[in-house]
């Protein structure tokens, strides 16, 4: 008899300890109806987002047969680091080949590498890598402050809303995103030309100084800003660590 | 007696056997129990992670560094007047260490770089979560005794707008959220009171419904009902989900229910020639219509301003009749409207009428097919819009207004999981709550009245962001710990002057003491900035300032009485405490001090990189042209401009050059011998 209860307590304890498990029920991915042989990135490429924020534009990948023509029904799987999400994170693709997810950024501001993954006729992965940057705060701040300050003369595309002085200025400005020639300034030499205009540095007098207009954390931000989308990517030198 | 003591000794043998053994197993019991406290302190998660720490730092090149700065145990920030009692940095020790920078795993990160510390805010502040928790589950998810889970990093910004009322330079979202809550008249139904006082206030100004019928056929109403971004993409006016019946009796209840006024028809010349179609696209774009109205064009793209509807299909919405009496005078419809009393002629009227009138879209009308509305029609009409909470927005005359129609959004922010009903397979948190309502509010139920809004995914994030700001803790602060809002602005200028700018609606486009929009420049001094002839010159027939702006003040035909009131009331008024206007000659100045000026402006400052004097050499198209500027600004107003322009216009795009007095001088000398050429002005 008092086997028999203990046995039936066990029992009903593992019972309820199932029932009460908090597993989310994993959303299965779709069986692929089609296989094809190439990844290729439609757009929503190189966007400039904000951490943790879902991107502007979604993030389309299109999937190519051997002859490079599209194919409908292959399985896109997305992946990303820690802290990404994508709406779906798998998906077939539809009539025009196309897969269309919605990416948000993690939580850490800086250049995320999302990977796209579908499989071929022989069950081969073929993969497609896809950039993308969030802003942090102080790179919001930076992000706004160029847009008002900056980008008029620094961002040689026009829009209707805004003509830009580019092509007017008899030296030209380096746009923001010119890696080759920006990694080579340090912070300090960013921070001078910001704040006492092109001639600190023997630059063109044409580039003013913002020393009295924006505050020390407003230049830091701005130039946190420019070494993030900078592109090829910005690497402070200085102490490099021991990692295992 | 004695057998009753010899028989508890056998019950008390018969349960715990012989006394000295039971008394070592209760010792044994008593020293286990007693060692499960120290055992459970020895293996708890936060000293598993403070190991973790320590064997990461120990590899690196300033591991003492590190380690000087590691504290054992457990750590607390306890902030009494924030209510905030946080363990979180037991855990995530490396929060302040900057050269974590490359550390990816949780929870060992470095904190980005923000305005605040975690001494003075504490973590749980910003991203919920229960701070006083030693555990993960227990800080990071709801739980049983602890509802609130940490907020997810995309909706932190909503945390800023606990305790900074007004909009903030790194939280956009925030600042658009807020802002959508408003334009898209949220409020109207919702009310969200503020902490401070006041009430979130909607920014649509919904038409009054009550003269509808002067303006629109039923069938438009009915078309409109049925899907309002059918007839404009960027209309605001949310999707009822109407069934055919409902939008029948609807739009003739309103139609049956509209009142005429006196003067807002007027008779369309049958015998005129039909107007060139040119000649009206050329007015329409004259008159700057497209800096307030947006049109899409063909390949889709909504082109033009959002302070007025957009006019794709405006020739399907309105009569002709009353867009002739609306163009001439549209305060004769509706007296607050943001559109100006352009003072057109006649007909130039007729030209802007048939332009517009043109715009139609044939399918947009092509099915819809109404018969003569019944009695019970309308009465169904009208309880329809009774029961939809129409009025909430629009005016309707004999239909109040309704109050607190929708659940008031107050405290939102706060709201119980308890209170809230999920729908199955949705996350149980009320951030995903609140989004999920946003994007389909009918999802919920069909018979919910909210209706179906056309926001994109990053309005809907922003939305949500802006309600979860609206916690318990947002309004119990004590005002000391908050960044208040600036107070709303009710400026309204007096007199004759006053009326001609309520007309003309210039704070639509031009803000003055803190009232008005930022489309133009801010008006608050401008009569100690410009020189009184060139005033009553420009508002005669506005010239170009800045010719890379698509935006520019249009030609109001005023009368020379008009001119010299508004000129009179500007110069007298509207006047800076910074300086004496008359204290600087406007010519006259030496020509060694003019031609210093000018070195300076091409050679040490460069101006010429914004703006331009010689149309022939320079090129910048930042500034306005100062080809004209010693005719157009005041000489003291131009110096103290050169001092500090933050000053004289808060937010301007010039930066401060800290310049001498003396330089200022000169540039000011050298800047006011460009009076440029009347004639020339004139032409452009």
């Amino acid at each position: 008899m008092n086997r028999y209860l203990r046995v039936l307590f066990v029992v009903s304890l593992i019972l309820v300890s199932l029932g009460c498990s908090r597993k989310p029920a994993s959303a299965s991915a779709p069986k692929p109806t089609a296989f094809g042989a190439a990844l290729v990135e439609s757009s929503g490429g190189k966007q400039i987002g904000a951490t943790g924020m879902v991107l502007a534009q979604p993030v389309v990948v299109q999937v190519n047969d051997e002859q490079g023509t599209a194919v409908a029904g292959a399985l896109v799987e997305l992946s990303g680091p820690e802290g990404v999400s994508f709406d779906p994170p798998s998906a077939l693709t539809d009539s025009s080949g196309q897969v269309t997810t919605n990416v948000a950024l993690g939580g850490m501001a800086g250049r995320y590498q999302l990977t796209a993954r579908t499989l071929t006729k022989a069950q081969k992965p073929v993969e497609l890598k896809i950039e993308e940057i969030a802003l942090g705060y102080l790179q919001q701040v930076g992000f706004q402050l160029d847009d008002k300050y900056c980008a008029r003369c620094h961002n040689p595309e026009s829009t209707a809303e805004r003509v830009s002085n580019y092509d007017n200025l008899e030296v030209k400005p380096h746009p923001f995103i010119e890696g080759d020639i920006l990694n080579k300034m340090s912070d300090a030499d960013l921070t001078a030309i910001i704040g006492h205009g092109g001639p600190a540095l023997n630059k063109s007098a044409l580039m003013p100084p913002y020393g009295y207009t924006l505050s020390k954390t407003e230049i830091e931000a701005l130039i946190s800003y420019i070494r993030l989308i900078s592109d090829p990517p910005y690497h402070a030198s200085g102490m490099v660590y021991a990692q295992k | 007696m004695q057998s009753s003591s010899k028989n508890t000794a056998s019950v008390w043998q018969t349960l715990f056997g012989q006394p000295v053994r039971a008394f070592g197993v209760v010792s044994l019991l008593l020293l286990i129990s007693l060692a499960i406290a120290p055992a459970k302190n020895h293996f708890s998660e936060w000293r598993h992670y403070q190991k973790q720490y320590l064997s990461l730092i120990r590899t690196r090149g300033d591991a003492i560094t590190l380690q000087r700065h590691f504290h054992d145990g457990i750590q607390q920030i306890w902030l009494p007047q924030l209510g905030v009692v946080d363990r979180c940095t037991t855990c995530h020790v490396g929060l302040k260490e900057a050269s974590l920078g490359d550390v990816s795993t949780q929870p060992f990160r470095r904190h980005p770089v923000i305005p605040h510390t975690s001494e003075q805010f504490g973590c749980v502040m910003c991203h919920r979560g229960q701070g006083a928790a030693t555990t993960v589950e227990e800080a990071h998810s709801s739980t049983l005794a602890w509802e609130q889970p940490i907020l997810p990093a995309r909706y932190v910004q909503s945390s800023c707008g606990q305790c900074h009322r007004a909009a903030l330079t790194g939280t956009p979202q925030l600042n658009l959220g807020r802002n959508l809550l408003g334009r898209y008249g949220c409020v109207h139904c919702h009310t969200i009171k503020l902490a401070d006082g006041g009430a979130i206030k909607p920014t649509d100004d919904p038409l009054s419904l009550s003269h509808i019928a002067d303006k629109s056929t039923r069938e438009w109403i009915y078309a409109w009902l049925k899907d309002p971004q059918a007839y404009a993409v960027t209309s605001t006016m949310p999707n009822f989900k109407l069934s055919d019946p409902d939008a029948r009796d609807i739009s003739a209840f309103l139609i049956v229910n509209s009142t005429p006024i006196p003067g807002d028809t007027a008779v369309v010349p049958k015998d005129q020639k039909t107007p060139d179609p040119t000649a009206g696209a050329s007015l329409y774009g004259e008159s700057f219509c497209a800096s307030c109205h947006a049109v899409q064009n063909a390949a889709g793209n909504v082109v033009g301003g959002d302070v007025g509807p957009e006019l794709t299909r405006i020739g399907n919405k309105v009569r002709p009749e009353w867009l002739q009496a609306w163009l001439r005078n549209p305060r004769v419809y509706d007296p607050g409207t943001a559109m100006p009393h352009y003072r057109f002629t006649d007909p130039q009227v007729s030209l802007l009428t048939a332009f517009l009138g043109n715009k139609t879209d044939s399918d947009l009308l092509a099915n819809v097919h109404l018969d003569a509305a019944t009695p019970e029609q309308i009465a169904h009409g009208k309880l329809l819009v009774t029961e939809y909470g129409c009025a909430s927005c629009h005016e309707i005359s004999g239909v109040k207004k309704p109050d607190n129609f929708a659940p008031e959004l107050t405290r939102i922010g706060s709201k119980a999981l308890t209170q809230i009903i999920f729908l199955p397979g949705m996350q149980h948190t009320l951030p995903d709550y609140v989004s999920a309502k946003i994007r389909q509010p009918r999802s919920f139920g069909s018979a919910l009245k909210m209706p179906q809004y056309t926001f994109a995914p990053a309005q809907i994030e922003a939305l949500t962001t802006a309600l979860l700001a609206l916690t318990d803790r947002a309004h119990d602060l004590p005002m000391s710990l908050t960044v208040p809002s600036q107070p709303a602005s009710n400026y309204q200028p007096a007199g004759k002057a006053g009326q001609l700018m309520a007309d003309m609606a210039c704070f639509t486009c031009h803000a003055i003491n803190g009232r008005g929009g930022v489309m133009a420049p801010d008006l608050t001094w401008e009569g100690s900035s410009v020189q009184r002839p060139w005033l009553q010159a420009f508002l005669k027939n506005p010239g170009t300032l800045r010719p890379a702006l698509i935006r520019r003040m249009p030609r109001f035909n005023l009368s020379d009485g008009e001119v010299t009131e508004l000129t009179d009331y500007i110069m007298t008024v509207y006047q800076t405490p910074e300086f004496e206007r008359d204290s600087m000659p406007s010519s006259g100045y030496p020509p060694a001090q003019v031609e210093q000026g000018k070195q300076l402006f091409y050679s040490k400052y460069a101006c010429q990189s914004c703006h331009i004097v010689d149309t022939k050499a320079d090129k910048g198209y930042i500034g306005p042209t100062l080809t004209q500027v010693g005719s157009r600004l005041n000489a003291a107003w131009i110096y103290h401009w050169l001092k500090d322009p933050q000053v004289m216009r808060p937010g301007t795009t010039e930066p401060n050059r800290n310049m001498s007095d003396e330089d200022a001088r000169a540039l000011t000398a050298f800047l006011m011998t460009l009076k440029g050429s009347a004639k020339l002005e004139a032409k452009k």
